[in-house]
């Protein structure tokens, strides 16, 4: 029988894998992969806990869900662009290379 | 009060002048001067309009203006007008449009340079008309700011350094006299001269000071001290020997005009604090201090004139000069401080003095402003050069100026006939009839004057021509125009002097009656 | 008597013609020539009129009787206080006949001025200082006031500084100009004092105020009874300084230096101002103010200020001539002759003699402007040379001159009986023989009479006799430069002074005393038995043994031996020592020099060092004493207040920049931050959930 705690230990995995990714990758599409992941591990809790919760039969848990991906998915347009522009400006997609944020 | 306020106007006419002569556009040459000397002509026919409205038949206060101006320090705005006042008025109308025609300096901004000598004038009316103290040291600070920016900014080559010493000299003096003052007031809660001169007859104003302040003095020691911190503000702006330092540095630097307004205005701010201030309110501290007093006026009296024997730069000679004549002034106003016994009755000797005083410090005026007038003249003909031996024969290229200046120099040396004799006549008899020691001190002062005013005579108009000057222009008609009323003035003053004593006689007698 | 005094309301007028024409003249041009001319000689004739009409009427008030007719008229100067100062004007016997002769010599100088000075670019000039001067005299003549009498007093000093100095381009008559002023004013000031302190003991100035004056009973008894320090009478210590101002203006001992001097301004000038007029004006003054000078005298007892006045004037009378008998400037001898002779009259006023020595002045006036203006003739002719060395029988190129000024010699040496010289000396003699003080000074007087007569004859020696020496120094020039006679406008007033100067002494001889009486009172008679009474004889055989000594004396000296500039003068060779210290006038005016002048620049440059270094030098310390404050202040302030301040700055600024090193710009650390962050987080929520 599958249990709340297995799924939340596959989110939690998943969020880490993904948290993960964004610390250590240096190019930025990774990064974005990255972040991509710890959403997916965010809907993964939602459903969990919707299927788990006092009232599965209410649609709540797969409507954020829904809204999520769809958010995940302009994001990631949103992203994508963003990344195309810094590579235009910094001929990179390293992140070494911005540090315009230097203190 | 009814009557229009005339003596406000008189303050506020050359203010006004100077705000317009200030925006007058440079670019017509002479334009501003002949602004600024429309406005000071003005002044001056005020001036004529209040002796004619004037009574010299009283002694007291006339045309009054007078209201609440600072309650908390109960001083009221208060002017008024006294015989003292009256002369000191009519000589500055007349001394100011004599300075604004006597050479300028040719630098740029002269419309400012004419401002503020219309701007020192208003202060000067302000300082000879306030009866109250703290209006009239607003007006006796005050004119130190015109009067500093004027030699500092169109002076001579040590412009800087006279300028500073003149205006920090002077406001030190002034401090002390604040200080004094404010002991006065907190004693009495009065700045009205006339009140305190009122408590300083009868002797209550040490009384007061007594009981207000105790320091383990005695009532008569603070009143020295306060009388004596007085006595500085006023001595510096005189000058009494050794506060006179700042004098010839000052009036060499300055240029003709802020010299003659000097000498012949600022200086008598001076004297009339003397005879407004401490000798009314401070007869008793004047007659305890009277024999170190009278040594001040006669060492005034012979050191500057033998100061003035050792100087090559008629300027100097003529500022050491000024500071002579300015002694004989002190020695009769501290002579008059004697104490004499009520039964003997007669004043004669006091009143000669007093009244020698007050033709002294016109006469002085007149002349010395008229000196310096002269030495410009001569300045702006020699490109700047004013040493005594700089010159000679000039009487052969220009007999007018010599002529007039000699006149004005044998008015200066006390020639019976001009203007400077009278008063000196009166001083000397007032003193001698008094103490008659101090006068007979002073008196070589008279020889030396004479020596080092012929000396100019003779060093500057006779002996052979200096080649240099063979093109030295003789007076133009305007020059002759800016001298001759004031040559006039000093014969008619020698010849007829009735006119100028009659107009402070009163106040003679009140000032004497009103001393103990 | 009042009818008679019509004319006195024109007294002022005397004085004020001559001041109008000097006013007139002073503003025109220099061009002006013939005005001048007109102006000057008009107003000193009209002047000379009013003066004689003057003069008749005092005579004819006086109509013999013993009363001295004096008529004032005062009036207020001005009023200061209660007091009223008023001056006055005053006619009595003394000034009218001074004003006669002050107008009358004052028109014939003017007249001939107008020759002498014809070629001088400031001709109008010297007549407008010429009528300024006669104003003020004339005004010092009529003034009833001490004041007014000092007002005019200073104001002939004036003009006597403004005519000495008239070459104004020649440097040596500028500076005589100011030692005459500066010599005189020191004198000026005793009497300016003495002004004042009679003021203050008497309350007036004037000199008769019907019994209130200055000079009548009341006051002269309150002076003469007070006394002040050292035990004199006020009125003596004030006769002292007013005789002060008589000295210096009189040319006495020790202020006479100025007098010779003078000699560099105008001959005419010379002639007038000092020999004729001005200088007799310390003279008038103690005539004047006689009456106070001898307040203190009793029946038998002398004043003291006139003891002075006597011995002052004996001094100066022998001093002075003694320096004139080896001067070679023709002017400056008649200059040392003039202090002399103004000794002369110092004496008489001091035995008591006022109308000796106003006669004496008057006498002396006549032929000295006689002696001065021959000479000026005699300038003149020689082209304007001085030294009586360089001239030398002139009496053939100028016979006029000759004639007039020998008889001003005999006038001034005291020639017996014709010269009015004589009986004016004659009569101060005698009184000076009377003295009851003490005989010296008539002594002295006797000397300065015996060299009065030589150090004269000397002088004609050498200028009218003999050969004319310029000559031998520049022959090729002879006939160009040969003397001549001058113009007649310069001889005739000279020949109307010659003949003054022999018929006023018809009016004092001791026949007919005419003049004694007119001023001091009482009818004059003929009487010839007065020539001949003992004391009258014995002294004047005696003064005429002296005169002739005199005269004789020079002549054996001068006359027979060659004179010129080479030569030296026979009583240097005779004396060489006390020639040399003679003609350099006995070393008064180096003693001055020495003395007076160099103390006084000495205490000029020291009250300019003390000023400079003292008072000045006091100021600065203050002023750098302030400064140091202000610089310690400074430093406290840079030191101590300012570095604390900085140094809390600098720690939160290196810190702030250490802190700043963790934002390294780079998001992932960020991230890494906040995953951190996040992981203690929890561990503290867990560590929460298990307490």
């Amino acid at each position: 029988m599958l249990t709340l705690e297995f799924f939340l230990i596959i989110s939690a995995a998943l969020f880490s894998l993904g948290f993960a990714a964004v610390l250590t990758r240096r190019n930025v599409i990774m990064i974005l992969i990255g972040i991509e992941l710890m959403l997916s591990s965010a809907n993964l809790n939602f459903i969990a806990f919707w299927r788990f919760g006092p009232d599965p039969d209410a649609l709540t848990g797969v409507l954020f869900v829904l809204f999520s991906i769809a958010v995940a998915a302009a994001e990631a347009a949103v992203g994508l662009a963003l990344i195309i522009l810094i590579y235009r400006h910094f001929k990179s997609t390293n992140t070494f290379n911005f540090s315009l944020l230097n203190g | 009060m009814t009557h229009f306020p005339l003596l406000s106007l008189l303050i506020v006419i050359p203010l006004a002048g100077a705000v317009v002569t200030a925006l007058t556009p440079s670019t017509r040459a002479g334009l501003g001067r002949q602004v600024a000397l429309g406005f000071s002509f003005v002044s001056l026919a005020l001036a004529l309009v209040l002796w004619i409205r004037f009574d010299s038949a009283t002694g007291t206060m006339q045309l009054v203006e007078r209201f609440s101006w600072i309650p908390a320090l109960n001083a009221d705005y208060h002017l008024g007008l006294d015989g003292l006042s009256l002369l000191l008025v009519l000589l500055t109308g007349i001394i100011t449009p004599f300075a604004l025609a006597a050479p300028a300096p040719a630098a740029r901004n002269r419309n400012i340079y004419f401002a503020l000598v219309l701007a020192l004038q208003g202060m000067v009316f302000g300082a000879f008309l306030s009866l109250n103290f703290i209006q009239w040291f607003l007006f006796w600070e005050l004119s130190l700011i015109p009067a500093f920016l004027l030699i500092r900014l169109w002076g001579g080559p040590v412009r800087s350094a006279a300028a500073y010493q003149f205006f920090v000299y002077t406001l030190a003096g002034s401090i002390a006299m604040l200080v004094g003052f404010l002991a006065i007031f907190l004693a009495t809660g009065l700045f009205d001269f006339i009140a305190l001169a009122e408590l300083g007859r009868n002797g209550e104003l040490t009384a007061a000071l007594g009981d207000r302040f105790s320091f383990n003095m005695a009532p008569e020691t603070l009143g020295l001290l306060v009388a004596g911190g007085i006595f500085l503000g006023l001595a510096v702006k005189v000058p009494v020997f050794p506060f006179h330092t700042w004098l010839p540095e000052a009036y060499t630097q300055a240029p003709t005009g802020v010299s003659m307004i000097l000498t012949g205005l600022l200086s008598k701010m001076g004297v009339y604090g003397f005879l407004r201030i401490l000798l009314p309110i401070f007869p008793e501290q004047v007659q305890a201090m009277q024999t170190p007093l009278l040594l001040l006026a006669v060492a005034t009296i012979v050191f500057s004139a033998l100061a003035a024997l050792a100087q090559t730069d008629l300027k100097r000679i003529l500022a050491y000069s000024s500071i002579n004549h300015l002694g004989y002034c002190l020695l009769g106003i501290f002579a008059v401080a004697t104490v004499i016994d009520p039964g003997a009755g007669n004043n004669s000797g006091r009143e000669a003095a007093l009244s020698g005083v007050f033709l002294q410090v016109f006469n002085h005026g007149l002349t010395a402003a008229a000196l310096f007038c002269f030495v410009g003249l001569i300045e702006a003909r020699s490109g700047g050069l004013r040493g005594l031996d700089d010159f000679g024969g000039l009487r052969k290229v220009a007999p007018v100026l010599c002529g007039l200046m000699g006149i004005s120099l044998f008015s200066s040396l006390g020639l019976p006939g001009l203007n400077g004799f009278v008063g000196e006549f009166l001083i000397f008899k007032g003193t001698f009839a008094l103490t008659g020691w101090a006068a007979v001190l002073a008196l070589p002062g008279l020889l030396i004057t004479a020596v080092f005013l012929l000396r100019i005579l003779n060093r500057v108009f006779s002996g052979p021509l200096n080649a240099n000057w063979t093109g030295l222009p003789d007076l133009s008609f305007r020059e002759r125009m800016t001298v001759a009323p004031a040559v006039a003035l000093m014969f008619f003053i020698g010849i007829y002097p009735a006119p100028l004593l009659e107009l402070f006689n009163q106040t003679v007698i009140v000032t004497i009656q009103l001393l103990p | 008597m009042a009818d008679h005094f019509w004319i006195s309301h024109f007294l002022w007028l005397v004085p004020v013609v001559p001041l109008l024409a000097a006013g007139m003249l002073s503003v025109s041009g220099n061009s002006r020539r013939n005005r001048a001319v007109i102006l000057t000689l008009g107003a000193q004739i009209l002047s000379f009129i009013l003066a004689s009409l003057l003069f008749i009427t005092v005579i004819r008030a006086q109509g013999g009787t013993e009363e001295v007719v004096r008529l004032a008229v005062n009036f207020t100067w001005f009023e200061f206080g209660d007091t009223a100062l008023r001056l006055g004007l005053l006619l009595d016997p003394l000034n009218a006949a001074m004003l006669v002769m002050v107008t009358f010599i004052g028109l014939l100088i003017c007249i001939f001025s107008v020759g002498y000075m014809s070629r001088d670019p400031n001709f109008t000039r010297f007549f407008a200082f010429l009528s300024l001067f006669s104003a003020a005299m004339l005004g010092l003549l009529v003034s009833n006031s001490l004041l007014l009498l000092f007002i005019c007093w200073e104001l002939v000093g004036l003009a006597s500084y403004l005519l000495i100095g008239f070459w104004y381009q020649k440097p040596s008559a500028a500076a005589a100009a100011q030692k005459a002023f500066i010599t005189t004013r020191i004198g000026d000031l005793g009497f300016f004092l003495g002004m004042i302190w009679l003021y203050r003991e008497t309350g007036t100035l004037l000199f008769y105020d019907g019994g209130a004056g200055l000079l009548e009973q009341a006051a002269l008894h309150g002076l003469a009874t007070g006394t002040t320090i050292g035990g004199l009478a006020l009125s003596t210590a004030t006769a002292l300084l007013l005789f002060c101002g008589a000295m210096g203006k009189s040319g006495q001992f020790p202020l006479h230096v100025w007098l010779p001097d003078a000699m560099e301004g105008p001959t005419p000038v010379s002639a007038l101002i000092h020999a004729a007029t001005m200088v007799a004006a310390g003279v008038f003054l103690v005539a004047r103010a006689f009456p106070l000078f001898a307040a203190t005298a009793g029946p038998d007892t002398v004043a003291t200020a006139l003891i002075a006045v006597t011995w002052v004037g004996a001094f100066t009378a022998l001093f002075a001539a003694c320096i004139a008998v080896a001067q070679t400037d023709i002017k400056r001898i008649l200059a040392y002759s003039t202090v002399s002779q103004l000794g002369f009259m110092m004496i008489a006023l001091g035995v008591g003699g006022v109308a000796a020595a106003i006669f004496h002045l008057i006498a002396h006036a006549f032929f000295k402007a006689l002696l001065f203006l021959g000479a000026g003739s005699v300038i003149h002719g020689c082209h304007d040379e001085q030294d009586i060395r360089k001239m030398g029988g002139l009496r053939r190129f100028m016979p006029a001159t000759f004639a007039t000024y020998a008889i001003g010699m005999m006038a001034l040496a005291g020639f017996p009986f014709f010269f009015s010289g004589f009986w004016s000396k004659e009569e101060i003699l005698h009184l000076a023989q009377g003295w009851p003080a003490s005989p010296i000074p008539f002594y002295l007087a006797l000397a300065g009479t015996f060299l009065t007569a030589f150090y004269m004859t000397r002088q004609m020696v050498y200028v009218f006799f003999g050969n004319y020496r310029a000559d031998q120094a520049s022959s090729e020039k002879a006939s160009e430069s040969r003397p001549h006679e001058s113009p007649p406008i310069m001889t005739v007033p000279l020949t109307v002074l010659a003949a003054g100067a022999v018929l006023l002494g018809l009016v004092a001889t001791p026949a007919w005393p005419w003049f004694h009486h007119f001023i001091e009172g009482g009818a004059a008679t003929l009487e010839f038995g007065k020539l001949f009474t003992a004391g009258t004889l014995g002294l004047m055989l005696l003064s005429i043994v002296l005169v002739a000594a005199g005269v004789g004396a020079a002549w054996f000296l001068y006359a027979r031996t060659s004179l010129g500039t080479a030569e030296r003068d026979p009583l240097e060779r005779k004396r060489p020592g006390l020639y040399r210290a003679l003609a350099q006038r006995l070393y008064v005016d180096e003693f001055y020099d020495a003395t007076v002048i160099r103390f006084h620049h000495a205490a000029g440059r020291a009250a300019d060092a003390l000023d400079r270094f003292v008072w000045h030098g006091l100021v600065m310390a203050v002023s750098g004493f302030s400064v140091l404050l202000s610089r310690a202040s400074q430093a406290v302030d840079r030191r101590f207040f300012n570095r604390g301040f900085d140094t809390g700055c600098e720690t939160l600024r290196t810190s702030g920049g250490r802190v700043s090193r963790w934002h390294t710009g780079n998001i992932q650390t960020y991230l890494a931050y906040i995953g951190a962050g996040l992981v203690l987080l929890i561990v503290f929520f867990a560590w929460i959930q298990q307490a």
